[in-house]
């Protein structure tokens, strides 16, 4: 047993640093109010105060830090979009990444393992034909692979899917990998508050001051807080708080659900997905298969796991890998999915001054984390938009220029 | 197993309907501003509450308006278009 763990078993007090401080009053004046203590919302407050010096920056979270969108997906990172707008956006956020363990001080478990698209058939295969060239002419590392090369890289494979669906080939990605989410939160949690950042667990927002069209101060059931600058950063929860301000916007709520298997010795290296089946699938650290499927089929803000889920999602992972007759499904949730009509994010400033939105996550929130922290932070500290989000401004819908991510489908995207 | 009652067909396996979305009033193309069409053809009202929505019934063809709480999941009532 290493010495450390000993001394930490046998200590009293507790011995270690906590992550980040619980502050129990709130003060009456902060110059940015962050809503929503996900991953998204606590990387803007980490890069405002470490790259733009805005350190009176509180983050309200109306449960714990991580628990909604952050903690709930699959963690799958990968650039391999369709639009350049897209890709460009999740690359800048691949190579943030890339560095983020030694940046934020914390083992994320960033783990690149090669991202496979199944296509089943060659409509599908040409849709990610085009994938790859838009992705090579902008120097991300995309391929088509043939069924061979599936196989021999992922031998359990059933390249006939049971006859029903037949492998023709597929979009291969080298760099997509997954990490381990909760830590992302944590880590940005942890930076943000050694910077100053306080960070309020608990505490939701009932509503939000707009004079003459310009935001003045945020109600919490705390008390109310004088502030100039509020960002909007909590996803499936975004229609709550766009009404407080009066703005409309396209977002619809599903829920999305996800569930792991029982732990296995390491066997799956690689992320497979297949938009044909509804199935993506990887295999964790700690041995479990994480796996998910599309949206569910109807509008719902609510995080209830439903049979008829666990049912398909099994029959489809069993298409794919026989081998796993006997697995057993360990856990099943769900999670809040704020889908928008072009599949891309809604970021940036609003028709109210003062309000920002980071919303629109769908089901591919969690790869954006750091990049959407940065250009955000940048958005809010300058009070116009990064030129990375541009196309994903709320008023492209008012001037019909959609980013039309859509044809991207990998699963419900 | 979740129930949704069919206006024509009584109460009937949620597996046999397909959602629509919203029930919205389309403005006259002709008449309205950019703005106000764009509105229509984007703009939702995401927020927590009862809705008006298009459902339809896969088995028989039916489309019909279900009054439902998009948080609870509650279905209030249903009825065929024309006849609230």
């Amino acid at each position: 047993m290493p010495y450390r763990l000993l001394k930490f078993g046998f200590s009293k007090h507790y011995p270690e640093q906590r992550m980040f401080r619980s502050p129990t009053v709130l003060k009456g004046e902060y110059d940015t109010v962050v809503i929503g203590g996900g991953g998204h919302g606590l990387a803007a407050a980490y890069y405002l105060a470490r790259d733009h010096g805005v350190t009176d920056v509180a983050v309200l979270e109306k449960g714990y830090i991580g628990s909604g969108g952050t903690g709930r997906n699959t963690a799958i990172v990968r650039s391999n979009y369709l639009t350049p707008e897209g890709a460009k956006f999740y690359d800048a956020s691949l190579q943030l990444f890339r560095d983020l363990s030694r940046d934020l001080n914390l083992n994320l478990f960033y783990s690149e393992r090669g991202h496979f698209t199944l296509a089943h058939s060659p409509a599908s295969l040409r849709t990610q034909r085009w994938r790859a060239e838009t992705n090579k002419h902008l120097g991300i590392e995309s391929e088509i692979v043939g069924p061979e090369f599936i196989k021999e890289t992922v031998p359990e494979i059933d390249l006939n899917c049971g006859g029903q669906a037949p492998i023709h080939g597929a979009l291969f990605h080298p760099p997509g990998a997954i990490a381990r989410h909760d830590a992302v939160a944590w880590g940005y949690a942890r930076g943000a508050d050694g910077l100053g950042v306080e960070i309020h667990q608990q505490t939701p927002v009932t509503g939000i001051e707009v004079e003459d069209g310009r935001v003045v101060g945020v109600h919490t059931d705390k008390g109310f807080i004088k502030t100039r600058r509020v960002l909007s950063a909590v996803a499936g929860w975004t229609t709550h708080i766009t009404k407080m301000v009066g703005l409309r916007t396209p977002l619809v709520i599903h829920p999305l659900q996800a569930a792991v298997t029982e732990p296995l010795k390491p066997w799956l290296n690689h992320i497979v997905v297949s938009a044909g089946l509804h199935l993506y699938v990887s295999q964790s650290s700690r041995g479990e298969l994480v796996t998910g499927a599309s949206l569910d089929p109807y509008e719902l803000i609510s995080t209830r796991s439903t049979l008829d889920f666990a049912e398909s999602l099994s029959g489809h992972l069993l298409d794919l890998f026989p081998c796993l007759a006997d697995v057993k499904l360990l856990r099943q949730w769900g999670g809040l999915s704020d889908m928008t009509p072009d599949f891309s994010p809604i970021m940036g400033t609003t028709d109210v001054q003062g309000f920002y939105i980071d919303a629109g996550w769908g089901t591919w929130g969690f790869k954006a984390t750091p990049i959407s922290g940065k250009t955000m932070a940048f958005t809010v500290a300058e009070e116009r938009d990064h030129e990375l989000i541009r196309p994903f401004r709320l008023s492209r819908f008012r001037e019909f220029r959609l980013v039309g991510e859509k044809g991207a489908a990998s699963v419900g995207h | 197993m979740k129930i949704l009652n069919c206006p024509l067909n009584g109460p009937r396996p949620l597996q046999e309907f397909q959602f629509g979305g919203e029930v919205r009033e389309m403005p006259d193309p002709d008449r309205v501003s950019d703005e106000e069409w764009a509105d229509y053809v984007f703009r939702r009202s995401g927020e927590p509450g009862v809705k008006r929505e298009w459902w339809y019934h896969i088995a028989s063809g039916t489309w019909f308006i279900a009054e439902r709480n998009n948080q609870t999941d509650e279905t209030l009532r249903t009825y065929l278009p024309g006849s609230e």
